[in-house]
């Protein structure tokens, strides 16, 4: 079954690949993906029910046009599938993982644990600006994913210090002792910073899912 | 008939000294986001770029351009996405107001042609200009340098909580933001309403404004800004990013910056910036005004703007 949420001017796919009572698993898909069609076998043991969101550009999610894309724009995307499903834990893959971080520290009472793992577009567009340039895009590219979404999301800076303090957030207001695990094995420099902070553990997915399943 | 100054006209248009419409508009497709672009001055005359700020519109230089124009300058400037009667779009971002600037440029020239900027559009034309140097000759900012980010005199704790407040504060508003409408009022009422961020504008500037960026519902005016654009924010970039990268400015560079602060400025210091002005650059310190300088000033902002136009 798929949700159609309203952001903006944005009707955004969220769908549900398990049904259940409790606690909902919220996937968040890397740059340039969609949703999975269903639940992955790693969710098996998850106690509630499972659910994965199309980001804007992505998946069954709307492709706007003349891009704009910005991570910032896409913690909001995720807000709105919190809005509706209420507390959650999120399960993050690359560009996903980094989203999963922002929303984490930005909603620490409705975010019960973000488990951040490797994917396309966890790096980003490093921790320091390069050169100004101009990236053209055609925006007649099959589509999905929107051309834009790929080039901006793909560019995106993602300096350590504006990362650990989403982790920090997290931390602090969350209530949990262990608000992020990471998974990833590649460690871009946000991530390196992430995981050296406090309540941050570095966990396989299973042994995350288990701990999170646990959290009250 | 024509009205006194600061009363509306037959046409619903306020009098105001020295304002002039754009002798022509038109819209440019920016690669799906339609753009309204207007031109003052001689549609043969070199062209001349004018970016305007955040929140602004291209015609808040109904008084400033055709003063650039009767000089002998094609001067063109067109609404931000989600400004003024371009179109409300999904997303905003830095590039993407970057990507439409080109789309403007593109159908205005080929040939290498003088910027002018103000606040964001300034900003906006720094970074542009870096990225595209072939394509100017020169850049007016005016009070559009970068400045370092202000370092926040609370302890981290504090920061952290702001920094929390203002997370929740912007989601929240995201959740809600497909049915937010701007508040509708009379012509005063919007005036009003825009004097509390632009307080050194008189009454009778805020209500030209009006009358020719705003529009009438059955309900009352509105601001045509998209609801959906919010002041301040969040984000990774900071400001001084851009100030470290100023001295390779390619093209020869002219600052103006106010004496007065305001709700909109950046807070630049001209001692602050001076360090990185590349060399030949010129900094003009226009004193007792504030942000908007070529509206309190324009006789002498478009004075300075043409002699460095024609050094």
């Amino acid at each position: 079954m798929t949700i159609e949420l309203t952001h903006s001017k944005v009707t955004l796919a969220l769908h549900e690949l398990r049904a259940g009572e409790g606690r909902s698993l919220l996937y968040l898909h890397g740059l340039g993906l969609r949703a999975p069609s269903a639940a992955p076998s790693e969710s098996d043991d998850w106690p509630g029910p499972v659910h994965a969101l199309d980001f804007t550009g992505h998946g069954a999610s709307t492709i706007p046009v003349g891009g704009g894309y910005t991570a910032e724009l896409l913690m909001a995307d995720a807000d709105a599938a919190v809005a509706r499903l209420g507390a959650v834990t999120l399960v993050g893959s690359g560009l996903g993982a980094y989203i999963g971080l922002l929303l984490a520290g930005a909603r620490p009472k409705q975010v019960r644990g973000a488990i951040l793992c490797d994917g396309s577009g966890l790096a980003g567009g490093g921790p320091h600006p390069v050169s100004p340039r101009m990236v053209f895009v055609d925006p007649s590219a099959p589509a999905p994913p929107d051309p834009f979404a790929l080039v901006e999301l793909g560019s995106d800076l993602r300096p350590p210090d504006y990362a650990t303090s989403f982790a920090r957030l997290a931390t602090q207001f969350s209530g949990l002792t262990r608000p992020i695990s990471v998974c990833a094995v590649e460690r871009p420099d946000w991530l390196r910073a992430v995981v050296e902070e406090v309540g941050v553990e570095e966990a396989s997915l299973e042994d995350a899912l288990a701990y999170y399943a646990a959290v009250v | 008939m024509s009205a006194r100054d600061g009363a509306a006209g037959e046409d619903g248009v306020v009098r105001i000294p020295g304002a002039r419409a754009p002798d022509r508009r038109r819209e440019v497709d920016a690669r799906g986001v339609r753009i309204a672009v207007y031109e003052w001055g001689d549609a043969t005359a070199p062209p001349l770029l004018l970016a305007h700020g955040g929140f602004d519109f291209a015609r808040t230089f109904d008084v400033f351009a055709p003063r650039l124009a009767d000089a002998g300058w094609r001067v063109v400037s067109w609404d931000h996405r989600g400004h003024g009667d371009s179109q409300h779009t999904a997303l905003y971002s830095w590039e993407a107001d970057q990507r439409d600037m080109l789309a403007v440029l593109d159908s205005t020239t080929r040939v290498p042609c003088p910027a002018v900027g103000h606040s964001k559009g300034g900003a906006l034309m720094t970074q542009f200009i870096q990225a595209l140097p072939h394509r100017f000759t020169r850049l007016a900012a005016i009070d559009g340098l970068p400045s370092r980010s202000p370092a926040p005199d609370v302890a981290e704790h504090e920061r952290t909580r702001l920094l929390a407040e203002e997370l929740s504060s912007w989601l929240d508003r995201r959740r809600r933001v497909a049915t937010i409408v701007r508040k509708a009022g009379t012509p005063d009422e919007l005036a009003r309403r825009r004097g509390r961020m632009n307080p050194r504008l008189s009454h009778d500037w805020l209500r030209y404004l009006v009358s020719v960026g705003a529009q009438r519902d059955p309900d009352g005016w509105r601001w045509k800004l998209d609801p959906a654009l919010r002041f301040g924010g969040f984000g990774p970039w900071r400001s001084e990013w851009s100030l470290f990268r100023l001295p390779g400015f390619p093209v020869p560079l002219l600052g103006i910056l106010g004496t007065v602060s305001e709700p909109m400025d950046w807070g630049t210091q001209p001692d602050a910036v001076r360090p990185y002005l590349p060399r030949g650059s010129r900094l003009e310190v226009v004193p007792d005004v504030g942000h908007f300088i070529h509206i309190e000033k324009p006789a002498a902002v478009a004075d300075l703007v043409l002699e460095f136009l024609s050094a």
